[in-house]
């Protein structure tokens, strides 16, 4: 059936712009005609290892403004590359349009393939196609706006003096994570909706009516209903600080404004990143693997360059066991890679064990489809709660372990057995919730007639407390920002019971 | 698709960041620099190299969990012989998470590493030769240009064309060079007269003035060009000579016998260092080097730091080659003269007093600045006599405020006392005035 190439597209590592075209040609046809991908269009750069540096080192994206927390990072990267500690990715891929992909000058040509195959197929399908990156991020808009951005902040520091600016994006940086609107937008309630909800209302009012509470001294209500408007008008409780800052900070100016808006944009535009990198990556992974395949079937590329791509390929699909000194977690590659393949296989040649588990699926065929639907629709945390299969765990072999402070020893919560599959894969998609990495914490109040106080809370989720150093620094940046006093409770999220208080006052700078 | 070649953007994209980084930790970062002194060879001291800094300073805070504490939970893959329900205890002791492996906490620290020219600027960071005051007009490299007004001849390149369409524009009033407004409004009317169908009479005649004075606008403005050689006007620059401080650092060091391996070690530094600081930051500095046993000799860079000859010990001796050097090329009233001196402080008595009088009398008076740097053994006996030459030199440092002496006794010493002695005094000057 298939047709054989009579000449491989290359034979040895070199290459040149002609073969990069003759390469992308090649891996298009596969990935449009045979995957069906659908992708942005592709722009390939080509970069030294000196510029993958750089570029590492502001966040990936080709144009950035200047912060010395970037530096730092370079000079780390630096030193690790130097001394070999660490190779450098062999590409890089930013969710734009068009997609650019920046691969190094260093990579051999079968690198070349496997890292168009890699970036400028597979993570430009997920870019395009997934929901989280659809609702989030503006892949047209972005390079114009941090185009805007450098050049703004760059005029701030002309203007304002670099300290100040660098003070401001200190603290914006450190509240970065709470920079985000988590959830779409509430939209505005319309009157119908109110109407019924105040009527219910009032059916719970008559419900609980009883005459004694008639009998009990009345308390001076009114400054609680006041708090109440005071909340609502300032669409209090707000989880975004940066933008309730930006918005409500009494003692900003108007390009610190903009400022906080700019750091609010990008970490909105990173969120889904952090929320799909398993996907994203595993996406990546899955389509580089087939293409490689079908252009080695297809005789485009050689035995000796398909045996070199094998071998970065399982490097970077190995997963270390946890009692491994190279063990640093999960590898996104691996995880998402693994179960990928796992969809196909329980798709296209399922056993007893995978129709009970995925009777929607099982033994349909298609299993490219299945997994676009899954590119399309689903997060690391979806995406594991979803289709980790117990194979995929024994594969692992998978283990919980429970670590309660009241305890002095760990406890194994659950195995890779009957019993432990729906826990462990439970647990592991628990992990992969950027709901729950990040600790829930929200502008709760502030009364702008009164002291001025900007009161937060901090949801305490199974007793993890915040860092303190950290959050007494973080806390310090908010007051100067603010103004005024800042408090921080934190409470138990069962009972709300106060655990611990932060209150920093602002210093004020010369 | 695309494909573009971005090899050859700029790079260094990152150096404003980096520089921004390094001034942030300056003082973390300097600290570890002259720590790090402590550990390279004399020939590595301008090279690269990796320092690590406390984190403190470099921190990036952010609003996230302690890393202990509260009940949490972890899936590992590579499960052995565990079954539900078995005891683990806490690795690491204390009350942890799971595992130490991903929580990279970061108290340890930041490690980098600095490129040599970053490494120099921050190590001779404030540093300078005290009292540098002669300046003096030499031939060359030491001019500069300076506008001085206009000429009228000139190289193209500096045409001054605003100043020449001025000149031509008073010379065209002056004249009467006519307007082409002038000219317009003459043909203008010519063509009003002409598109009449039958001529008048006064038409005719008023039609040959017109002509007339269309003809004598023309050859005026053919006469008076709209811009004439006379108008061109030139920059003029003019060379001005600049004063140049030219100054001298002599290095006098002790090789006799009585010095130890490790003792000129010491000197060998410290001279190193001082080499350094004079060839980075300073353009037109002489370096001397002299090396004295009981004979001194003037001697190259390469000899004096490697050659080892052994001898007597006579001080004066390299006072005198000094001199000489001084009356054959340094002309004191031009030149402004620093001295080092590396010893271990022995010297024959009798030539003690030789020794001081030839410094106070002689040496002192022309120089700017005397820096004494006595070398000793590495464990320092508690109770050891002070050096013929300490005591000697003792006497004159109340009277001589360019005079300083300094002991060293260890290697990490060095980049200390040298800072000392050549640290910025303008702070500190100002204050004492």
């Amino acid at each position: 059936m298939l047709k054989r190439a009579s000449l491989p597209l290359f034979e040895g590592s070199d290459w040149d712009f002609a073969l990069i075209q003759r390469i992308y040609d090649a891996v298009e046809s596969i990935a449009l005609g045979d995957l069906k991908l659908d992708v942005y269009p592709n722009q390939i750069e080509i970069i030294s290892a000196e510029q993958m540096l750089d570029a590492y080192s502001s966040t990936g994206m080709p144009l950035f403004y200047k912060h010395w927390s970037f530096g730092k990072q370079f000079a780390a990267n630096e030193m690790l590359y130097r001394k070999g500690l660490r190779g450098l990715a062999y590409e890089l891929v930013i969710n734009s349009v068009p997609c650019i992909n920046y691969i190094m000058q260093e990579n051999s040509a079968t690198l070349q393939t496997l890292v168009i195959a890699h970036a400028a197929f597979g993570h430009n399908h997920f870019f395009k196609n997934n929901y989280a990156f659809r609702q989030w991020t503006d892949a047209e808009g972005i390079l114009d706006y941090l185009d805007f951005a450098k050049s703004f902040i760059a005029s701030c520091e002309e203007r304002y003096g670099q300290q100040a600016v660098e003070r401001l994006l200190d603290c914006a940086h450190a509240l970065m994570h709470q920079g985000v609107h988590r959830h779409p937008r509430v939209r505005a309630r319309d009157l119908k909706a109110e109407a019924a909800r105040e009527a219910q209302r009032q059916a719970y009012r008559d419900q609980i009516y009883d005459d004694l509470w008639r009998t009990l001294p009345a308390e001076p209500k009114a400054p609680e209903v006041k708090a109440d408007e005071r909340r609502q008008a300032l669409n209090l409780p707000q989880e975004n600080i940066l933008y309730f800052l930006e918005k409500t900070g009494p003692r900003l100016e108007p390009w610190q404004r903009e400022i906080l808006r700019i750091v609010r944009l990008i970490a909105q535009y990173f969120y889904p990143q952090r929320q799909t990198k398993v996907m994203n990556e595993g996406c990546a992974t899955w389509c580089h693997y087939q293409i490689m395949t079908k252009l080695h079937e297809r005789g485009l590329i050689t035995d000796g360059s398909f045996l070199e791509f094998l071998q970065s390929h399982t490097n970077v699909v190995y997963q270390p066991n946890y009692d491994s000194p190279q063990f640093n977690g999960f590898n996104p590659y691996a995880l998402g890679f693994g179960i990928m393949e796992d969809i196909v296989r329980i798709s296209e040649n399922p056993t007893d064990e995978d129709r009970e588990w995925f009777p929607d699926f099982a033994g349909k065929g298609d299993g490219i489809g299945v997994l676009k639907d899954v590119w399309a629709n689903y997060r690391d945390e979806s995406f594991i709660a979803q289709f980790l299969s117990p194979r995929m765990i024994r594969h692992w072999r998978l283990f919980r372990v429970a670590d309660k402070q009241s305890e002095s020893k760990l406890n194994v919560a659950a195995i890779h057995d009957e019993r432990g599959y729906r826990r462990i894969r439970r647990a592991l998609a628990r992990e992969y919730d950027v709901g729950r990495q990040e600790p829930d914490i929200q502008i709760v109040d502030v009364n702008l007639t009164g002291d001025r106080a900007l009161v937060l809370e901090h949801l305490v989720a199974d007793g993890m407390l915040l860092d303190e150093n950290d959050t007494r620094m973080v806390l310090q940046n908010l007051a100067n920002l603010w103004g005024y006093e800042v408090r921080l409770r934190e409470l138990n999220a069962a009972d709300r019971k106060e655990l611990k208080t932060h209150i920093r006052q602002p210093q004020l700078q010369a | 698709m695309h494909i573009i070649d971005r090899r050859l953007n700029p790079g260094g994209k990152s150096l404003v960041n980096r520089q921004r980084f390094l001034r942030r930790a300056k003082a973390a970062v300097q600290q570890a620099v002259r720590d790090s002194l402590k550990d390279r060879s004399i020939k590595d001291l301008d090279r690269e190299g990796q320092i690590s800094i406390p984190r403190g300073g470099i921190n990036e805070p952010t609003l996230r969990r302690a890393s202990r504490g509260g009940d949490r939970e972890r899936v590992f893959p590579g499960n052995k012989d565990y079954l539900e329900g078995d005891r683990i205890p806490r690795p690491g002791g204390g009350s942890g998470s799971g595992s130490q492996a991903g929580s990279g906490d970061g108290e340890d620290d930041f490690r980098f590493v600095l490129s040599r020219a970053e490494f120099l600027e921050l190590f001779l960071d404030d540093l300078e030769l005290p009292d540098l005051a002669k300046r003096k007009l030499t031939g060359e490299d030491s001019s500069i240009l300076r506008r001085a007004g206009y000429t009228t001849v000139g190289s193209p390149a500096n045409l001054s064309v605003q100043r020449t369409m001025q000149k031509a524009m008073s010379r065209r009033i002056a004249l009467r060079r006519p307007s082409s407004g002038e000219l317009e409004r003459i043909e203008e009317e010519i063509a009003r007269i002409e598109s009449r169908d039958p001529l008048e009479k006064s038409d005719t005649k008023r039609l040959e003035e017109l002509r007339k004075e269309r003809e004598h606008l023309l050859r005026r403005r053919a006469l008076i060009s709209y811009i004439d050689p006379v108008d061109l006007r030139y920059r003029r620059f003019e060379t001005v000579p600049k004063p140049v401080t030219q100054a001298v650092m002599f290095c006098l060091m002790d090789v006799s016998g009585s010095m130890t391996e490790h003792m000129k070690d010491l000197a060998k530094r410290f001279f190193a260092l001082l080499h350094l600081f004079l060839t980075r930051c300073y353009e037109h500095v002489d370096v001397v080097f002299i090396h004295h046993t009981d004979r001194a000799a003037e001697v190259d860079e390469e000899t004096f730091f490697h050659s080892a000859v052994s001898g007597g010990t006579l001080v004066s001796s390299a006072f005198e080659e000094l001199l000489a050097v001084v009356e054959a090329r340094y002309r004191p009233e031009d030149w402004n003269i620093y001295v080092a001196q590396a010893s271990d402080g022995d010297n024959m008595s009798h030539d003690n007093l030789k020794t001081v009088s030839l410094l106070k009398d002689a040496i002192l008076p022309i120089t700017q600045y005397f820096a004494y740097i006595e070398v000793g053994p590495e464990e320092q006996p508690m109770t050891k006599a002070e050096s013929d030459l300490w005591a000697a030199y003792e006497g004159l440092t109340a009277a001589h405020r360019h005079f300083a002496m300094r002991k060293v006794n260890h290697r990490r010493e060095i980049y200390p006392v040298l800072r000392e002695l050549f640290r910025k005094r303008g702070a500190l000057a100002s204050l004492e005035a």
